[in-house]
């Protein structure tokens, strides 16, 4: 059986590679092989971030080309619109509202890219707004939880199995946090209501 | 049976540990640091960063002269430096088992250069391993501190970012521990003076002639027939990508890259209708198959950058899927120095003074990037300083030759060009950038920062002090997120006829812990001047009308956009998520 590949698009400090080691380890858990691959240094300094896992029955290549990846979760806009053609027709994609603003449009150089929104929906992506679900949930920097529950709903493993990795793989006194905030995201793609 | 999660370098760290390693030393370099990060928390091992890969790669020949087992790590370029040690232990061999790590850097992640480390194992006539996942990565480091032993050569694992850096499911073992036996000197084997080095230099030969032979039938090296229309001989990620797009290929996989089972290739060659390489940088493998005569198909894959699944199914005749439009004019996004670097201000300053700046290998390479475009070369670990020397004997007209290195960059190979300077009289001004650790690679300590591998204080070296006795004239302390005192040094040092060096000192924003509160724009008062801006700082940026704007929930307060300011627009304010949130 072909791998199932679920690609993380972020801007490094976003925290996907914590989001892609607890999906990862929920792939463990519920007994596929996986393969997880991520890009340290250099890049990670607000550069593009992808974190690619992939899981299933048999996995060769920790890494994919376009068109390989069954779902795509953008922690940021314009790396959704960026990784979009890494999304197999058909595939889920996941957006978060939220636009980092690359060098080039922060000192002005470059305009910030408009209509990315309408692009993406015609893609058939659900958006939400995953910092305000983290302000929510009561920890900002959950936002990578939320993201990660959003991406949940449409993966195939338990909501338990979920809870006890993050449990195990956060900052113990950020557990309760995360773990709402991993709800909100999740219930915000049950309800449909991402696209607000 | 349980298996666990591990990264390729974490599975190298289980492996050395498993094979009783007793010491591990390096330094760091993506993508290996982790190795030893991961290492130091296993009992029983002494782990130990190096000031550079090649005092490392001494210290691991002292334990293994010592008798006991050791693993050395480095990036690619790391070899580089201590190939000077690696290439006469080969002559001299082993007592305790001697393991290289070397994680090369296809595509150049986070590298100045891709060199492919099969080139030096080849030529250091030692073998080289190469793993495919981390199940590999922890057999194979096992393997090599056997064979290390039993040919008595040092041994090189190599890997790449995409084994180092991957994820995959390890079944993990036991530590056997290995006993040392008591020290006997054996100065013919070990002092390397030219009488002995010669017969050495003739053992050498006849170990690596064994070696092939072990080659040969060794277990690393693995013959999978499925379809015999076509053969691919391949290695390390490559191996996954062939897996991925040619299921039905028959592969010889090798895993002892040097050196190669020749009669092993010849034979696989004839049970195959068509021969292919695919392997990744140099054409390592497919040079010594054509070398043995071999016809091989010509697959037109690069011998630059990353390969992956698609580019080698495109290469044998595979179509290219249908995929999505991309999305049209997208701002690429570089990576930046973060907000609150204290880099920042320093740049802030030679851009200022339109100094010609020689830089070197760290996060403030970035400065090179625009809005700061303040860095005129960057080449290797160390080279800022003897560049600088050559600059000023050239002369550089109106504008003055600045070298910045960092701290860990200083300690790795900056003394020794700081020294070349007192010595022939240079008058040039040298700024190392002082950020109490090394954080391109992810914050780990150093001889300057007096942090020890694993965390614990070790002693720091007095770099004022140290400056001083190098020789230099002038050595002064500044706060780089002072931007006018920062300035006011930088140009009274430049000016002086003297040898000048100027520490700027203030921790990598990434390692501050308690943040002050953020800075937001005052609409009222920006004239739309862009001096924040020009900055660069990731926090700042303008609005719909062009006035600059700050988020707060990136900003860390440093306040070097409040001195630049000189319309007083720029105001503190309180935590992200009390003023609204994003």
């Amino acid at each position: 059986m072909g791998a199932t590949t679920v690609v993380l698009a972020g801007v490094g400090g976003q925290g996907t590679i914590l989001a892609g080691d607890v999906l990862a380890k929920v792939a463990v858990a519920e007994g596929h092989e996986v393969k997880l691959s991520e890009v340290h240094g250099m890049a990670q300094r607000g550069g593009s971030v992808d974190t690619v896992v992939r899981f299933g029955e048999e996995v060769f290549s920790p890494v994919i080309d376009r068109g390989m990846a069954d779902h795509l979760i953008a922690f940021e806009i314009i790396e959704g619109a960026r990784t979009l053609p890494y999304l197999r027709p058909g595939g889920r994609l996941v957006v978060n509202r939220r636009m980092v603003a690359p060098l080039p449009v922060l000192i002005g150089d470059l305009p910030a890219p408009v209509d990315l929104e309408p692009a993406l929906i015609a893609e058939g992506a659900v958006l939400l707004d995953a910092e305000a679900l983290a302000c929510e949930a009561g920890s900002p920097r959950s936002a990578n939880v939320v993201l990660l529950g959003a991406a949940s709903y449409g993966l195939p493993f338990a909501e338990a199995t979920w809870t006890s990795v993050i449990e195990k793989r956060v900052p113990p006194k950020t557990v309760e946090a995360n773990l709402r905030a991993f709800a909100l995201g999740r219930r915000a793609c049950a309800e449909g209501v991402c696209e607000l | 049976m349980s298996r666990t999660l591990l990264s390729g370098n974490e599975a190298v760290a289980r492996g050395a540990w498993e094979a009783g390693v007793a010491v591990g030393v390096g330094y760091p370099g993506t993508p290996s640091t982790e190795v030893l990060e991961s290492l130091v928390r296993y009992d029983s091992v002494r782990c130990e960063w190096a000031p550079n890969e090649k005092v490392a790669a001494e210290v691991a020949g002292g334990v293994s002269l010592g008798g006991r087992r050791t693993l050395v790590t480095m990036k690619h370029v790391g070899l580089n430096v201590a190939a000077d040690v690696l290439y006469t232990q080969a002559y001299t061999g082993v007592t305790g088992g001697l393991v290289y790590l070397v994680a090369d850097d296809p595509g150049m992640h986070s590298s100045q250069n891709e060199q492919d480390t099969r080139n030096h194992a080849a030529a250091a006539h030692v073998p080289l391993l190469e793993p495919s996942d981390s199940q590999e990565a922890l057999e194979y480091v096992i393997s090599a501190f056997r064979i290390s032993e039993a040919y008595d050569v040092p041994v090189i694992v190599r890997m790449t970012t995409r084994i180092s850096h991957a994820k995959t499911l390890v079944e993990v073992g036991e530590r056997s521990e290995m006993v040392g036996s008591s020290y006997a000197s054996h100065p013919p084997k070990f002092v390397m003076m030219p009488g002995n080095a010669r017969l050495r230099r003739i053992d050498l030969e006849s170990r690596m002639t064994a070696l092939q032979a072990y080659a040969e039938t060794a277990s690393e090296n693995r013959v999978e027939m499925r379809d015999a229309s076509l053969g691919i001989v391949t290695s390390g990620i490559a191996y996954q990508y062939v897996r991925e797009a040619l299921p039905d290929a028959s592969v010889l996989k090798i895993g002892l890259v040097n050196p190669l089972p020749d009669r092993l290739l010849l034979d696989f060659r004839s049970r195959v209708e068509r021969l292919a390489v695919v392997e990744e940088l140099d054409p390592y493998l497919t040079l010594r198959l054509k070398a043995l005569g071999v016809d091989l198909v010509d697959t037109g894959l690069p011998t630059i950058g990353e390969l992956s699944p698609m580019a080698i199914a495109v290469a044998f005749g595979g179509e290219v899927p249908a995929t999505r439009e991309p999305i049209p004019d997208l701002p690429p996004r570089p990576p930046l120095l973060c907000p609150g670097c204290p880099h920042r201000g320093i740049f802030h300053g030679l851009a200022k003074m339109r100094a010609i700046v020689i830089g070197d290998i760290g996060c403030y390479t970035l400065a090179a990037l625009p809005p700061l475009k303040a860095m005129d070369s960057c080449v290797c670990m160390g080279a800022s300083i003897g560049m600088a020397r050559g600059m000023e004997l050239v002369g550089s007209a109106d504008r003055p030759v600045v070298a910045v290195i960092g701290d860990s960059t200083f300690a790795h190979s900056g003394i020794t060009g700081l020294l070349h300077m007192a010595y022939t009289g240079s008058c040039a001004t040298v700024v190392v950038l002082d950020n109490r650790t090394t954080a391109m690679t992810g914050h780990q300590g150093n001889p300057v920062s007096g942090v020890a591998l694993g965390g614990d204080p070790a002693p720091a070296v007095d770099l004022e002090a140290l400056c001083g006795a190098l020789g230099a004239a002038s050595v002064r302390v500044v706060d780089p997120h002072d931007l006018d005192a920062t300035l006011a040094v930088l140009k009274h040092e430049v000016a002086q006829d003297h040898l000048s060096v100027i520490i700027a000192k203030a921790p990598c924003a990434l390692i501050v812990k308690e943040h002050k509160d953020p800075f937001a724009v005052d609409e009222e008062s920006c004239t739309k001047c862009g001096a924040c801006v020009r900055l660069g700082c990731p926090a700042i940026s303008y609005d719909e009308n062009g006035r600059a704007v700050i988020d707060t929930t990136l900003c860390v307060g440093c306040s070097q956009c409040v001195q630049v300011c000189r319309f007083d627009a720029i105001v503190q304010v309180g935590p992200s998520c009390d003023i609204g949130g994003v």
